[in-house]
């Protein structure tokens, strides 16, 4: 009776792995370090990690399809810097559904690459990062972006505000993560995703429209990625062109993180959560016990490549890989 | 069989017929647009230009064995800039300066060594967990930058030395040196996947993983030997650049595997493995070279370079995709 109850427990921790070494962490850099664990500095930790989490929801939808978005760093510098010139033009009320419109048909161009034509989404993807960025330095000419009168407007709400005690970043997230959770587990599309990118063709034979999936999935990227434009732009309230350079490999390692995999058919919102947070927080316990800034670099390596790691191993039920 | 030379025709000959088309493009409307007197196709502008593709073109060569095997390396980068700090910091040392001129070969070894061990780092991690190399070198891209930025904050590293700057300076048979690099990495490298077995063992595994292993090919071992080959090349580019200019800052180097990877998706390598050409990768690295050179000559901004660029890397993979069930078409009749 032994048997069985191991490979529970096993299976338990490969499932839950990334959850409990979550937990791990938390206690051990609580124990290091009281302020850890006080109400502003997880406040804080949530708050800076809201823009990339925001970004990280979307390409959880890609990834579970199938596919990869390496243009959410270029495009979050899109949506920022277009909304913040926008702002001073037409007015944040129309700034803000202009640049979502925007951003929803870059979206929309990669969907139908990727969807419709069936391009290699990471070449594409890639073709994107760069294009956009063009598209970008284009709009804004190059200069840094600036919004003239900083204290005159209420665009500030989205980055600064709170909303009894809690930032408003934090709330979005949040908003966002619970709303894009029930669509994932709760609805058809949802199902729909999973069946994508677990298994294409079967997908198709089954009658489920894969293209107009894949398609959908980059649009549901497009809007995080539209959010989080929002909630940086908001924040500063002036921007640069390479604002979101980069982010788009720390997405994928938070998506990566929280279990999905890159083969797509697996992993769920409240996992990329989680992989958010680790990273969120690895980042600030580490700080806190006194190392190095750039001590989590090499942190957030080991940990993205155990929990890969971790998870094939139990996959295939040995620990060493069985390439000769 | 005819089919598949004709194919295989258009597909490298792709790459060189883009590159003619760049060049009549550019030299016309250089004609009326050129802010410069001189002709887009002078002899020393075009020099310059293989001694501009040098840096990113030693990596995309190394990156198309990579490719080929079936495998990708994103942290091509962060061992550029980790070997480039090395190169640079390892002159300062007090023993290496009492050796005066002769520190020069031993820095160029500790680079390339850095880059050789880094590049074993992924190989190992890739051969022994069974990882997936993509997410492994995701890691190890955020792993090694750290490891940049810890060796010296957000400090430039810097050491000239006259000796390696007229060296890299140097011209010979009227090339750079950064060029005969290149073309140097790229007939070794071509020798080595079109004429030997581990050549020919790259590309079975990448075509087809579990028929190389049926057919006795050790996999694990030829996953280990290439990443240390990127490696090593990756630190060769960061030598061959680092040795000119003398000064490397920590964000040196970042998104240069986009750049690489670029590069090879234009000469037409299979992001699956198993088909590729370093030839065409080199006309590949010269394309993109030649567009960035040839945009700045009409007076279009950098912004027009990286919008072009994005757009036809994603118009090839659509020709690609096209030609390729065209092809398979014409065989099925």
């Amino acid at each position: 009776m032994t048997g069985p109850t191991k490979q529970g427990v096993g299976n338990f921790l490969a499932k839950q792995g990334i959850l409990i070494a979550f937990v791990i962490f938390m206690i051990g850099f609580a124990l290091a370090n009281q302020r850890f664990i006080a109400m502003d500095n997880i406040f804080g930790v949530v708050r800076s990690s809201a823009i990339l989490g925001v970004m990280a929801l979307g390409v959880t939808f890609v990834v579970i399809g199938g596919n990869l978005d390496l243009s959410v760093g270029s495009m979050m510098s899109f949506s920022t810097i277009v909304v913040l010139d926008l702002h001073d033009k037409v007015g944040p009320a129309l700034a803000i559904p202009m640049m979502f419109a925007l951003t929803l048909l870059l979206g929309a161009f990669i969907g139908f690459l990727v969807g419709y034509l069936k391009l290699n989404s990471l070449i594409v993807t890639l073709g994107m990062l760069s294009a956009i960025h063009g598209l970008t330095l284009t709009w804004s000419g190059g200069k840094n972006m600036d919004i003239a009168d900083k204290s005159g407007t209420w665009f500030s709400f989205f980055g600064q505000d709170r909303i009894m005690g809690i930032p408003v970043p934090i709330l979005i997230f949040a908003l966002l993560a619970v709303i894009l959770s029930m669509v994932l587990s709760k609805t058809p599309f949802g199902r729909k995703v999973y069946a994508v990118g677990g298994n294409g063709q079967a997908a198709t034979f089954s009658g489920i429209p894969r293209a107009r999936i894949v398609f959908m999935t980059y649009l549901v990227s497009a809007f995080c990625v539209a959010t989080a434009g929002l909630l940086q732009a908001s924040r500063s309230l002036g921007s640069q062109n390479t604002v979101g350079q980069g982010m788009e490999l720390e997405v994928l390692a938070a998506v990566i993180l929280g279990g999905a995999s890159l083969l797509g058919g697996s992993g769920t919102v409240f996992k990329t959560v989680i992989g958010v947070l680790i990273l969120g927080f690895i980042q600030n316990g580490l700080l806190l016990v006194g190392l190095d800034f750039y001590v989590q670099y090499m942190v957030t390596w080991a940990i993205i490549i155990l929990a890969v790691w971790l998870d094939v191993a139990a996959k295939r039920g040995r620990l060493w890989s069985p390439i000769a | 069989m005819s089919t598949q030379n004709r194919k295989d025709i258009i597909k490298q000959g792709g790459i060189w017929a883009f590159i003619a088309v760049e060049l009549a493009f550019f030299s016309i409307a250089g004609n009326y647009l050129s802010v410069s007197e001189k002709a887009f196709m002078d002899f020393d502008n075009m020099l310059l230009l293989l001694k501009q593709s040098a840096p990113i073109g030693i990596i995309a060569l190394g990156m198309t064995i990579i490719m080929i095997n079936g495998n990708i390396d994103l942290s091509v980068g962060a061992i550029f800039a980790l070997s480039a700090i090395m190169l640079l910091d390892s002159m300062t040392w007090p023993f290496m300066q009492a050796l005066g001129d002769w520190a020069i070969p031993l820095a160029w070894g500790f680079a390339l060594l850095t880059g050789v061990v880094l590049g074993a780092i992924n190989g190992l991690i890739v051969w022994k967990t069974g990882v997936d190399a993509f997410i492994v070198t995701l890691g190890s891209m955020l792993g090694f930058r750290g490891l940049v930025f810890m060796y010296n904050g957000e400090q430039p590293t810097s050491h000239l030395n006259w000796t390696l700057v007229d060296f890299a300076e140097a011209q010979f048979l009227g090339l750079h040196t950064a060029t005969w690099f290149l073309l140097g990495t790229a007939l070794i490298l071509w020798i080595l996947m079109t004429r030997t077995v581990h050549g020919r063992n790259a590309h079975a595994i990448g075509n087809n993983r579990d028929a190389a292993v049926n057919a006795g090919i050790r996999v694990g071992p030829h996953f280990m030997w290439n990443f240390m080959l990127i490696g090593f090349l990756a630190a060769l580019s960061a030598v061959v650049f680092y040795s000119e200019s003398g000064s490397v800052n920590p964000n040196d180097g970042m998104l240069y595997e986009l750049w690489a990877i670029t590069a090879v998706v234009l000469g037409g390598t299979k992001l699956a493995g198993g088909y590729g050409s370093i030839i065409s990768t080199l006309g590949g690295v010269i394309a993109i070279q030649l567009l960035r050179k040839g945009l700045g000559h009409i007076g279009a901004d950098t912004q027009t370079v990286n919008l072009v660029i994005g757009l036809i890397l994603i118009a090839v993979l659509f020709l690609d995709r096209q030609l390729n069930r065209k092809g398979q078409e014409e065989l099925k009749i």
